[in-house]
């Protein structure tokens, strides 16, 4: 079951960029692709534990700050040979409207 | 409809051209391929080690039917093309089957030179081109017989080595009084004789050929002098002849070779040709990393990029001979105004020689320790300025210490298990066992099987001699020209130079025009491209955040833990007890867990959360602090000494001219960090000597010192020149700055900068040519104008918000 949250507008997050939510367990990075696509992951690198909010948005894929670990917005997984995945939560954008599904780890 | 492509020669440089044309536009044409070898495509250049029993057919395979169906291309394999009809645009095979073209592209290779002697078509002699004449000398090796070679060229010598190998008795006879004349001086070549001569071969030099005698079967060369050997076999490796009898028959231009220009256009411009075919610039082409330059260039202009040039690049060779180590480049003999430099120990059997022109290595010799080969064919091929480490580089590149040449561990030393890639824990064995396994020749092809170098890219240079080592000297010069990254196949220097000529003014308008392959890019590209971008239109080019490393995009240094450090600037390291009462209060306010003193003179608040940065920005701005640009590949800091104010030994007022330097350099962005600093006396205590620019005073001015790094390998600056006054000191500063901001690669270090390019060329654009320096200077003080705002104080007033608040979210069940 999805409690979807309104979080703000697609223009509250940077395009090629991303916006982070402060939940009441931990923080959740808001991705927006140059497709304007947005993706959920928790905020923290499989590696360790890195902030991926901060790190540079291209195509579908955000490269962690720290060690440069490249993960797939999509899947949360990392690109091989490194092997680790960052939680995934649901989001939707409707009418420039994003919605957050906190509870819907997956 | 898509257009038509025909390939005629189904060899490595044709193939090569189609591989490189798909990687860039996979759809653009349907194409089809006529070989007369009944063949898939193999690997020619390892005939040698086939014919010496090291490998087989097999492992030579480069690409099998199944890689022609898998990229949908027509392949008619043993189909020989007897017609070209350039009116009708079609090409006729030998059973009349025709086939139309948009574009024609030929590769139809060469064959081996036969000497015009009677007796050249008995039975029993044959040349060494292809796996047809491999395939005989394996079928009639037989211990005992007699086999003459004629040529003592590289071809002849590995023919020797192979056939000797199966138990032959073997002859190679030369016209030239040593062996591969074209590639050897004399001391080499005589060594080489005496090694061959170790592994059984004999050898008759200043011979020419007069005939080959036998009835149906040679039995016999009859030399000049009237001497005879007797020979069952006769291979003849006395060069190759381009094959361009079908172009010829087209009436396309011909000399010696099909004659192409620089972007491997025939005379009819529809009709492309590359390869062992071709004359370009007057020359035919044997080996086969020239080749495939050509096909490079030739698959850009077949997807219609249209920018890329072949130019001719110089070559190197390694013989192919187990246990023989040989290696020769460039102009080995040497010229006019050339110098010898050479090294010999006769005891170990080791010859080096290198041809050198101002400073400047224009070919090498080298013999029974080839080591160091590909490093000194880097050093040719960048015309690297080699006067800083000359009195060494005959000992090597591990003599070199730990100076900064870029140098890696050499590569050939290494053990399997060493480790390569430190970034993807990839070891030396897993990188060989990829390229001989999977077939790979380039680097790139070497980053996607194994990872190795794909990361931060510090290894590339190790990455690629491992690459050189295990595939032969024939290799070494593959990537003269670096792409930027994955995501284009231009080199930093070609991209930039497109930024002014094509006016772009965008990342995502120079994707667009440059055909990136990638939709926006990745995060080595894009922060490159927003540098180049800025430094070509200051003032005029939108920054674009999103394009900058996180320290960069948030203006502080980001932590292992995810807070940031902040490090405000103190002009020339000089600071008051206010300053210090502001800083502490900011400390004690925020509750900054630590306060530390940097390596450049400044203060490190660290441990603060990315939302309060803002605010502390703001306190420290009310207190007159700016941006100390600690994250940045900017200025970092001039560091000082007290100078003459108070040092009984101070010459000058170096605190006075850091603070000086400091305010006009700061705030500007450069391709990698720069670092500052100005000693007041040559005891030198603000290390001004392992600074990107240093000055050290002395009693009658300022000596300017420049390309020294701290870092990994320690490099001491070279010294750049001397001047009287501050005014100059500052000029020279800003001139510097902006050649090495306009000219060096994105995250190029000064030191990696100058090595590249040489001392005497940043001489000669700023000591000896006045007027340039002013003008670069100017350069650098217009784009300042716009680069001095403080990114603090736009951030604490409110700029990029949403960067530093996170979003809260409630209530979550």
């Amino acid at each position: 079951m999805n409690d979807w949250q309104h979080i703000g507008t697609l223009n509250d997050i940077p395009a090629q960029g991303a916006r982070v939510v402060e939940t009441a367990f931990g923080n959740i990075a808001l991705f927006r692709t140059q497709a304007n696509e947005v993706f959920a992951l928790r905020d923290r690198c499989p590696h360790k534990g890195g902030p991926l909010s901060q790190g540079i948005v291209h195509g579908r894929k955000v490269a962690c700050p720290l060690h440069n670990w490249v993960i797939n917005l999509d899947s949360g997984e990392a690109i091989a040979p490194d092997v680790g995945c960052a939680q995934r939560f649901a989001v939707k954008v409707e009418q420039d409207e994003v919605y957050l599904s906190a509870s819907s780890a997956t | 409809m898509k257009e038509k492509l025909v390939l005629i020669g189904n060899g490595m440089a044709g193939v090569r051209t189609l591989e490189e044309l798909l990687k860039l536009n996979p759809d653009k044409y349907d194409i089809t391929v006529f070989g007369a070898e009944p063949y898939g495509n193999y690997n020619r250049i390892l005939l040698s080690p086939v014919l010496a029993g090291e490998k087989t057919m097999e492992d030579i395979m480069i690409n099998d039917d199944a890689w022609y169906a898998e990229h949908d291309i027509t392949l008619h394999k043993g189909v020989k093309v007897t017609a070209i009809d350039r009116k009708r645009r079609l090409v006729r095979s030998e059973s009349g089957v025709e086939t139309l073209y948009d574009r024609l592209l030929l590769a139809t290779g060469s064959k081996s030179r036969f000497l015009p002697v009677p007796g050249k078509e008995l039975e029993g002699v044959i040349g060494f081109r292809d796996i047809h004449d491999v395939e005989y000398m394996l079928r009639v090796a037989d211990g005992g017989k007699n086999t003459v070679v004629i040529g003592g060229g590289l071809l002849g010598l590995e023919a020797a080595n192979g056939l000797a190998k199966q138990g032959m008795n073997v002859t190679v006879v030369h016209h030239s009084a040593y062996l591969m004349n074209r590639q050897l001086d004399r001391p080499a070549a005589d060594l080489l004789k005496q090694a061959m001569e170790g592994i059984g071969i004999q050898f008759r030099l200043k011979a020419s050929t007069e005939a080959l005698l036998g009835e149906t079967h040679v039995k016999a060369v009859c030399f000049v002098d009237g001497t005879e050997i007797p020979a069952d076999l006769v291979v003849m490796a006395v060069g190759i002849e381009p094959n361009m009898e079908l172009a010829k028959s087209a009436g396309i231009y011909c000399e010696q070779g099909i004659v192409v220009n620089d972007t491997l256009q025939t005379f009819d411009p529809r009709i492309y040709a590359v390869g062992e075919c071709v004359q370009h610039r007057k020359q035919l082409f044997g080996l086969v990393a020239p080749v495939f330059e050509q096909a490079k260039v030739c698959a850009n202009h077949l997807a219609e990029f249209g920018i890329a040039r072949y130019e001719n690049s110089v070559n190197s060779t390694k013989l192919k001979v187990t246990g023989i180590e040989l290696f020769s480049a460039g102009q080995f003999q040497g010229g006019e105004a050339t110098e010898d430099m050479t090294f010999q120990d006769p005891a170990r059997g080791i010859y080096k020689k290198l041809v050198v022109k101002d400073n400047r290595i224009k070919g090498a010799v080298l013999f029974g320790d080839t080591i160091d080969g590909a490093w000194y064919f880097q050093l040719m091929r960048e015309n690297a300025d080699i006067s800083a480490f000359r009195e060494h580089i005959l000992f090597g590149q591990s003599q070199m210490g730990e100076v900064g040449h870029g140098a890696e561990n050499k590569a050939a030393n290494l053990p399997d298990t060493a480790e390569v890639c430190g970034c993807n824990g990839v070891c030396k064995g897993d990188v060989v066992k990829a390229i001989i396994g999977q077939k790979l020749f380039t680097l790139d092809e070497v980053r996607k099987h194994t990872k190795a170098s794909a990361s931060c890219g510090s290894c590339t240079g190790l990455v690629e001699q491992i690459l050189a080592s295990t595939l032969g000297g024939d290799y070494s010069t593959a990537p003269s020209k670096k792409p930027m990254c994955g995501c284009t196949a231009f080199t930093h220097e070609e991209v930039r130079s497109s930024i002014p000529k094509l006016e772009l003014k965008s990342i995502p308008q120079l994707m667009e025009v440059l055909e990136w392959k990638t939709p926006d890019g990745c995060p080595s590209c894009r922060s490159a491209l927003n540098y180049y971008l800025l430094c070509a239109w200051p003032g005029e080019y939108k920054d674009d955040p999103q394009s900058r490393y996180i320290n960069e995009r948030a203006h502080a240094n980001i932590q292992k833990d995810g807070t940031y450090s902040v490090v405000p600037r103190i002009w020339g390291g000089v600071t008051n007890p206010q300053e210090l009462r502001a800083i502490a209060d900011v400390a004690e306010k925020y509750q900054v867990p630590t306060v530390k003193i940097t390596g450049g003179q400044r203060i490190d608040l660290l441990g603060i959360k990315k939302q309060d940065l803002p605010k502390i920005w703001g306190d420290l701005n009310k207190a007159g602090f700016v941006s100390g640009h600690a994250y940045g590949k900017s200025l970092r800091t001039v560091k000082t000494c007290v100078g003459k104010e108070w040092c009984r030994f101070g010459t000058q007022d170096s605190t006075g001219l850091g603070i000086k330097t400091e305010k006009m350099t700061w705030g500007s962005w450069t391709p990698a960090k720069f670092k500052i600093a100005v000693s007041g006396c040559p005891r030198n205590c603000a290390e001004a000597s392992i600074k990107d620019l240093g000055v050290v005073c002395v009693d009658s001015g300022y000596e300017i010192l420049v390309g020294g790094n701290g870092g990994i390998k320690v490099r001491v600056t070279d010294f750049l020149c001397k001047v009287e006054t501050e005014a100059e000191v500052l000029e020279y500063t800003g001139a510097f700055m902006q050649l090495y901001r306009e000219e060096a690669r994105y995250l190029e270090r000064t030191a990696h900068w100058i090595e590249r390019v040489g001392l005497n060329y940043v001489k000669q654009r700023l000591v000896d040519d006045p007027q340039n320096r002013a003008a670069l200077h100017e350069r650098f003080l217009l784009s300042q104008q716009t680069s001095q705002i403080d990114p603090w104080a736009e951030r604490a007033a409110g700029l990029e918000k949403e960067q530093f608040e996170p979003i809260k979210l409630q209530n979550v069940s």
